[in-house]
């Protein structure tokens, strides 16, 4: 199993697809500016992009940048810009003394713990999909075909379910975010 | 032959530690949204690996669901930042502490 005998165009995609997301990530967590952070945020969305589309998931990538990187993030900098926090935040206060060693050493742990049992198990297991009869998954056109089709006939009725969970998202949204005076006033009496 | 499907793995995992040591140290509620966004994503990531190497259009169809469901959960999330910013001109967590007993 050594690298030689992976292609190079696809060790390029990886390694590309790696450096979008990685970077892009530690800047989220890294930049002071929220609206920064918010940019760098669509870099990784980028990246995870790149890595949908070098693994035959075509239609999964277009959603990415479209719902993610057009839809998401500019929800968050809207609200950034409305709120008026793009100032800067203070990173180097540490609210709770020694917060970021255990943050760091617990997720070091989780990590490790994932790496080191999925390298035992050899890293994938399960069956292959009968459905597929261990073709590889289509590309291009025929992805959106086969991906369609399991949504509209397997995952019916998650797909209604998730129909269902936007309404109630979107007017969740809106009555949180409604300004009302009167009911504010009670609250506060309260 | 594409890379093997451990390498996506392993940058999928790093992608959540990333995200999750950002959740648990920053303190401004919109950056934590955007550290779930990154582990929501290294999820995805994994699951589109998965269905690559086992062949399942199932993987893929549950991301699509898992991004349906991300979207929900801005909406209603950030509806609630905008809330709490309206009553307290401030979105640090460390100041929403009127539960504590």
């Amino acid at each position: 199993m050594s690298a030689v005998a992976y292609a190079v165009p696809s060790i390029l995609i990886f390694a590309t697809a790696a450096v979008l997301i990685l970077v892009g990530a530690i800047g989220v967590i890294t930049l002071k500016n929220p609206v920064h952070s918010a940019l760098s945020l669509i870099m990784t969305l980028f990246g995870v992009a790149i890595a949908f589309v070098a693994q035959s998931a075509d239609f999964l990538a277009a959603v990415q940048i479209i719902v993610y990187a057009g839809a998401i993030v500019v929800l968050f900098l809207f609200v950034i810009m409305f709120l008026g926090v793009d100032r800067r935040q203070h990173v180097s206060v540490e609210p709770l003394v020694g917060q970021r060693v255990f943050a760091a050493v617990g997720v070091v742990i989780t990590i490790a713990g994932v790496i080191a049992l999925m390298a035992k198990a050899h890293w994938v297991t399960g069956a292959m999909s009968v459905s597929t009869n261990g073709v590889a998954l289509a590309t291009g056109q025929d992805n959106v075909k086969q991906l369609g089709t399991a949504v509209f006939t397997t995952y019916l009725f998650a797909f209604e379910a998730t129909a269902a969970l936007l309404v109630i998202a979107v007017v969740g949204a809106v009555l949180l975010a409604r300004r009302e005076r009167s009911l504010q006033s009670d609250e506060v009496e309260v | 032959m594409n890379v093997p499907a451990a390498w996506y793995l392993v940058l999928a995992a790093l992608l959540f530690g990333v995200g999750a040591f950002g959740l648990l140290t920053r303190r401004s509620a919109l950056i934590m949204f955007m550290c779930v966004e990154l582990m929501l994503n290294a999820v995805n990531l994994t699951f589109v690996t998965f269905a690559r190497t086992l062949s399942d259009i199932g993987g893929q169809a549950t991301v699509f669901f898992v991004m349906v469901v991300a979207a929900a959960e801005v909406t209603v999330g950030l509806g609630i930042v905008v809330a709490v910013f309206r009553r307290r001109s401030s979105i640090s967590v460390d100041e929403l502490s009127e539960l504590k007993g």
